[in-house]
């Protein structure tokens, strides 16, 4: 056989392995979660209590708090890293683009555990002897914003995520407006428009699907991420109105519980969250890189 | 053509990027309600001429002018560029309607930049400038599609009822034509015909022969300098520079 042949073989026999893992964990999940489906069937993602003394298990209060603490997370991280990639493409000076790129990107580079860690002992302790009692007394009315300030609980695991998902948001909506054409640019100022203007006309709109794939990219990390969260989120399978409330994630309940998880039944009902969380993650990230990659296919000018 | 006085001029202009010396004391009068046609050959500095007349140089990073560039007798550089652009449209090489926009919405983008709401009387103009752009009859029926399914040529003209929304004095053409096809680009030379009654036009061309048919007044450019200036049948029969006469019998660029 030649030198040519054997490295094809080889390198697609390495590439094959993505293909048989990806399978591999989607099947084990499956089957390891099969008890649960067989007995929760449907029920089990819509099922509010977790019991698992009772032999109660339903994700519904995981899938939730996945949910929220990611849109939470979204809805700061979005207008923030938009922000900075606006900036770092229009606005900002030659010499300074690279710095503030590359500290952006090292955000990226902290290990989750370290963002945990600095929620516990920083973000915390500010959520519940500042913030939190700020708004129980002026906005308590707001079902949001009721309850005792644990500091733990949804707002701390918001903003541990906002901060975790702000690099990929940044750095992705940073290549999406580099890829906005000048001569757009050019067409709004040419008409009077200001900066704000041009952005608001030309560019934005110009990037929006690969902005929007941005965001989901943004989210796909945060519904997954599990360590900062699990420290922060205060663990607890309650669905609460209130941000100041404890609650826990789908992955947060699968990493707090799979050591203790004695019965077969309960073991599979974690699988069985596991594999929500999984076909979630994957949906979004299938969604997001379609719209990064649908800018490419934008209609041109000839 | 009622008014041939100055619109526009330059005087000792100067345009560089960078440490590059792009434009090298121009001064040039632009009269009111003609064509005037830039020629010379790629790099001679005619696009960057026109982009420092509506301050559009000056917003490539690097780039700044030196000189003065009057309208109307009043220096630009004391003036808002956001509102010098609005008096001083400008149609580019390659036709670059919104992509994401419909037709009638490229048209009236940038009457929305200025505040104008009301959808009536954004239709009224649109429909008004897409006359002119000589375009109403080709998309009366489809304005809300999206501008970017028209051809080249016909979003070219869609680009100049842009332009011409905004109700400018001075229309800067740079290369309209370059990237068209002879039937579309020969729309483009008669409608520059027609908007010369309303409008002061400058129009850059690398292509001689439109230079001669369009314009009343011809600037020959070359190596960032203005070499020679007049009506245009003068200088392409009678040039008095011999670069002049070298470029339009071809010997060179």
């Amino acid at each position: 056989m030649s030198a040519d042949r054997i490295l094809k073989w080889v390198t697609a026999s390495f590439a094959m392995i993505v293909v048989v893992l990806l399978c591999g964990i989607g099947i084990m999940l499956l089957v390891k979660s099969w008890p649960a489906i067989h007995t929760f069937t449907w029920h089990f993602p819509l099922t509010r209590l977790w019991d698992p003394v009772q032999g109660a298990f339903g994700a519904l209060p995981f899938i939730y708090g996945t949910v929220v603490s990611s849109l939470l997370a979204l809805m700061m991280a979005l207008p923030l890293g938009l922000g900075i990639a606006i900036f770092l493409v229009e606005l900002c000076p030659d010499r300074l683009k690279g710095t503030i790129a590359f500290l952006v990107e090292l955000l990226a580079a902290i290990p989750s555990v370290i963002y945990g860690l600095w929620g516990i002992f920083f973000l915390v302790p500010w959520l519940r002897e500042t913030i939190e009692p700020w708004c129980i007394e002026h906005l308590g009315v707001v079902p949001l914003f009721e309850g005792p300030p644990y500091g733990i609980g949804m707002c701390a695991a918001g903003l541990v995520l906002a901060i975790m998902i702000l690099p990929i948001i940044a750095s992705i909506s940073r290549d999406v407006l580099e890829t906005v054409p000048n001569d757009q640019r050019e067409a709004a100022l040419a008409l009077g428009a200001t900066r704000w203007e041009m952005i608001r006309t030309a560019v934005l709109p110009y990037g929006r699907s690969g902005l929007f794939g941005a965001c989901f990219l943004g989210l796909g990390r945060a519904l997954g991420e599990t360590m900062a969260v699990t420290m922060v989120i205060g663990n607890r399978p309650e669905i609460s109105t209130s941000l100041f409330h404890p609650a826990a994630t789908m992955a947060s309940v699968v990493a707090n519980e799979f050591t203790e998880a004695t019965g077969e039944l309960y073991l599979s009902a974690l699988f069985g969250i596991g594999l929500v969380l999984l076909s979630i993650t994957f949906l979004v990230n299938l969604g997001a890189r379609w719209l990064v990659l649908s800018i490419g296919r934008l209609p041109q000018g000839t | 053509m009622d008014d041939h006085g100055q619109k526009l001029s330059t005087q000792h202009l100067q345009a560089w990027f960078g440490a590059h010396l792009a434009l090298k004391e121009v001064s040039i009068d632009i009269p009111g309600n003609r064509v005037t046609a830039i020629i010379g050959p790629s790099g001679c500095g005619k696009s960057t001429l026109i982009r420092c007349m509506n301050r559009m140089h000056e917003t490539i990073p690097s780039a700044r002018a030196a000189g003065a560039v009057l309208l109307d007798g009043r220096s630009i550089y004391q003036q808002d560029p956001v509102q010098l652009r609005r008096q001083v449209g400008m149609i580019f090489q390659k036709p670059n309607p919104f992509p994401t926009m419909s037709i009638i919405d490229n048209v009236t983008a940038g009457l929305r930049l200025n505040g104008l709401r009301d959808r009536r009387r954004l239709e009224e103009i649109a429909a008004q400038c897409l006359q002119k752009a000589a375009l109403w009859e080709e998309v009366k029926d489809k304005l809300r599609y999206p501008g970017a399914g028209l051809s080249g040529g016909q979003q070219q003209r869609l680009c100049i009822a842009r332009a011409l929304a905004v109700n400018p004095e001075v229309l800067l053409m740079d290369e309209p034509c370059s990237a068209l096809d002879p039937i579309s680009t020969s729309k483009i030379e008669e409608l520059i015909h027609e908007l010369r009654a309303h409008y002061t036009i400058v129009l850059v061309t690398h292509n001689m022969q439109q230079a001669a048919r369009a314009s009343d007044q011809t600037a020959f450019m070359y190596m960032g300098r203005l070499v020679e200036c007049g009506e245009t049948r003068q200088v392409f029969t009678t040039p008095k520079a011999q670069q002049t006469e070298d470029y339009i019998t071809g010997r060179f660029g």
